[in-house]
């Protein structure tokens, strides 16, 4: 999978770099946010009566900056690294990789403006006014043509698995993010979707379920396929399952939005059909899963001394969990007691802290060791950041799973009156201790961001000093 | 033969790893198919609410205790063929109506402060939810909500049939200082929404928009000339707090459901 020519290539790390320290920082930023919203339902006060640090428009802040600040960098450092190092080539443009950098980080600021302001559109996870989602299309776009054409110039003769998922993903937003936006301004503040009511439902959770399964999956199994060989020193398990991976996944994920509308006012041929796909999904998705962890065998000892082995490989046994989890949550029954619960927010966290953020935080290190060609100040702090997400993530989601199962028992109790036993705002108080719980998980795991951050920096500054000139003078 | 000529897998697989463009292809038709699927057929099925401004269509076809289809109007208000002809004369019963101009201007700040992240608007069909929040909910009733509410979360309450349950006085006590009345709630206070007053240019834009969708929109024999031009003396002097409370008082009560008859397919 590497380099097949034996002259030396100079690649443009640069833009990687930059989009590296920007995902250890939107790490630390992201959660932060996600920890304050979450003290805010445990202790109310927090909204501190300031209309924009409310908990309606905080929460999308949280959302976005996790998803498309931290995720989206890291898909974009990982993606320029990975593309270019499988090709054996330089990017196609690096002068438009650092439009997609200085791009994507205005928007940013502009989400960090105008989602506290108020500036919604009511869709979850695709809030931002339709001005950005427009910025949003161009940057994406950018990274996208830049992404492919690098493909397309390689020296190799195969696109490498990692290059197919993020290809994957680079079109399947693409389709999800033009389609969901459709809207009509009102003012530059304001806009409405041109759908209404079930179509508007539908195409918010294809958007929304695959944000998840693409850009938070497919974009992420692109990082698993290149970092646990490289950083275990052993090839992938198996090809034949990344191909079988890889195709039945594209294919499969983009089903299953519907299972976020069970019961509802939507067809319920459609819920089905997408319950349906979503259980026929833990094929894939295990078979990934045991793909990232075989390709292990014969070098599981290395998980005593190498660290960042350790987030890579926990990573993979989070995205099993979460895989698994996903579709119980779709079978009709099951869906019928989880929904609108803190069941489902336990889920995602599932995916987001243990699989996806793992996973990423594995990259980065990896990445950072190589761009400034250093180790790590120090060993023993990613070992210590380590256990840190893992009791943080384990804490969250624990706390959520319990208080989602309860609210939902609670909210469908009868008693031997044949009425219903709890009042809604009983389920409310009875949630008290796990959102406290589920604040502490969220401190723990941001605290290990921070630990990064620190450790990322100190790195940086020591390879600076060793070689006496600036940060970016190191081979990639 | 060298490593990189021999194929480990299809001779078609191998062809689309070779070639970038045959790969972007191959991804960009199997990632379409899943939504085509369910998305397209939304837009001309049954019990879609999808009827855009054809008068005669009923692809709502919800049927009576005899197996006779319901007529549209008795679902979906039609001042053409109601015995009330105007927004004002509209009463709960009906049938679903778009938005009075002072609910418009509730919603957008519904929408603003992110209320739909902890109370949705869409009730199962569940015994347990019909006695706690009443009749299911069904397409038609949110078929004029551009960016649909129903939510995805209930840290607070459904509110989908929130109208009439508490006077407009309680609503009020409760938006501002929630836990005045609700001591364990947590939602926020919202006490800021009575300094501000109703944004009359916005909403008024905002009507105008809505009778411009391309997917259902308000029909101009309900929001007409007349109306729009009426709505700033209507929201004259009106704070966003009045406003809100307007659109919570709005919500579900616009469709008389007869008892025993089945409203979903």
């Amino acid at each position: 999978m590497e380099a097949t020519n034996a002259t030396p290539v100079k690649y443009d790390m640069d833009v990687v770099r930059w989009f590296t320290i920007a995902a250890v920082i939107y790490g630390v930023v992201g959660t932060f946010i996600g920890v304050y919203v979450a003290s805010e339902l445990a202790w109310p006060f927090l909204n501190f009566d300031i209309p924009e640090i409310t908990f309606g428009r905080l929460r999308p802040l949280h959302t976005n900056a996790v998803i498309f600040a931290f995720g989206g960098c890291v898909l974009m450092a990982t993606g320029f690294y990975i593309v270019q190092r499988t090709g054996a080539t330089k990017l196609w443009s690096n002068g438009m990789a650092w439009f997609t950098f200085w791009g994507w980080n205005a928007i940013i600021v502009c989400a960090v403006i105008t989602l506290p302001l108020g500036l919604s559109q009511g869709k979850e996870y695709a809030e931002l006014p339709w001005w950005v989602d427009i910025m949003i299309a161009v940057v994406w776009l950018s990274y996208g043509l830049n992404y492919v054409m690098t493909n397309a110039i390689r020296k190799t003769s195969h696109m490498y698995v990692s290059n197919w998922f993020t290809m994957g993903m680079i079109v399947m937003i693409t389709y999800l993010h033009v389609v969901n936006s459709m809207a009509i301004p009102v003012d530059w503040a304001t806009s409405y979707s041109i759908y209404s009511g079930v179509q508007d439902a539908m195409i918010q959770w294809w958007w929304g379920h695959n944000a998840v399964g693409f850009y938070l999956t497919g974009g992420f199994l692109g990082i698993m396929y290149y970092f646990i060989p490289k950083q275990s020193g052993r090839p992938v398990f198996s090809y034949r399952l990344s191909v079988l991976h890889f195709w039945t996944l594209t294919f499969g994920y983009v089903w299953l939005g519907a299972h976020h509308l069970q019961y509802t006012a939507l067809p319920d041929w459609t819920g089905s059909l997408g319950a349906a796909v979503s259980l026929a999904m833990i094929i894939p998705s295990w078979g990934g899963a045991m793909n990232g962890m075989m390709t292990l065998s014969g070098a599981w000892d290395k998980l005593r001394t190498d660290y960042i082995l350790r987030f890579l490989v926990t990573a993979m046994a989070f995205y099993a969990m979460s895989t698994f989890d996903g579709p119980v949550m779709a079978i009709k029954s099951v869906n019928a007691l989880s929904h609108y619960t803190d069941w489902t927010v336990g889920h995602v966290h599932a995916g987001a802290l243990g699989w996806m953020a793992m996973i990423s935080f594995g990259a980065l290190y990896h990445m950072v060791k190589k761009l400034w060609n250093t180790e790590m100040y120090s060993d023993r702090l990613v070992n210590v950041h380590f256990w840190i997400s893992l009791i943080g993530a384990v804490t969250y989601v624990v706390a959520m799973w319990v208080s989602g199962i309860m609210q939902g028992l609670m909210w469908r109790d009868y008693d031997e009156y044949g009425t219903l036993t709890y009042t809604f705002v009983e389920s409310v108080s009875a949630m008290h201790p796990y959102y406290v719980m589920r604040a502490v998980g969220g401190a723990i795991f941001n605290l290990g961001t921070w630990i990064m951050l620190f450790n990322v920096v100190m790195t940086v500054r020591q390879a600076s000093a060793a070689r006496g000139t600036s940060p970016v003078a190191a081979r990639a | 033969m060298s490593d990189h000529d021999h194929i480990y897998s299809t001779k078609f697989q191998d062809k689309v790893e070779r070639s970038t463009l045959l790969m972007f292809i191959m991804t960009a038709l199997t990632v379409a198919v899943g939504g085509i699927v369910e998305i397209v057929p939304l837009f001309y099925l049954p019990n879609t609410a999808m009827c855009q401004n054809d008068p005669s269509c009923n692809n709502t076809q919800h049927k009576d205790l005899q197996g006779n289809t319901i007529p549209m109007d008795k679902i979906v208000w039609n001042p053409v063929t109601s015995e009330h002809k105007s927004l004002a004369e509209w009463v709960p019963g009906d049938g679903v109506r778009p938005y009075t101009a002072l609910e418009t201007a509730g919603r957008h700040v519904f929408i603003r402060e992110g209320c739909f992240l902890c109370h949705s608007q869409m009730i199962r069909p569940f015994r347990d939810e019909k006695d706690r929040y009443g009749h299911y909910s069904i397409a038609e009733e949110s078929m004029y909500d551009h960016t649909y509410q129903w939510g995805s979360k209930r840290t607070g309450p459904d509110i989908a049939r929130l109208a009439g349950k508490y006077s407009d006085e309680w609503h009020r006590k409760h938006l501002k200082y929630p836990r005045d009345v609700v001591p364990e709630s947590v939602m926020p206070n919202f006490f800021f929404l009575e300094k501000n007053p109703v944004n009359v240019e916005r909403t008024v834009k905002t009507m105008e928009v809505m009778t411009k969708m391309p997917f259902n929109p308000v029909p101009t024999s309900i929001y007409t000339a007349d109306y729009i031009a009426a709505a700033p003396e209507a929201l004259k002097d009106k704070t966003e707090m009045d406003a809100v409370i307007a659109y919570l008082q709005s919500l579900g009560n616009h469709v008389k459901f007869e008892e025993g008859v089945n409203y979903r397919d």
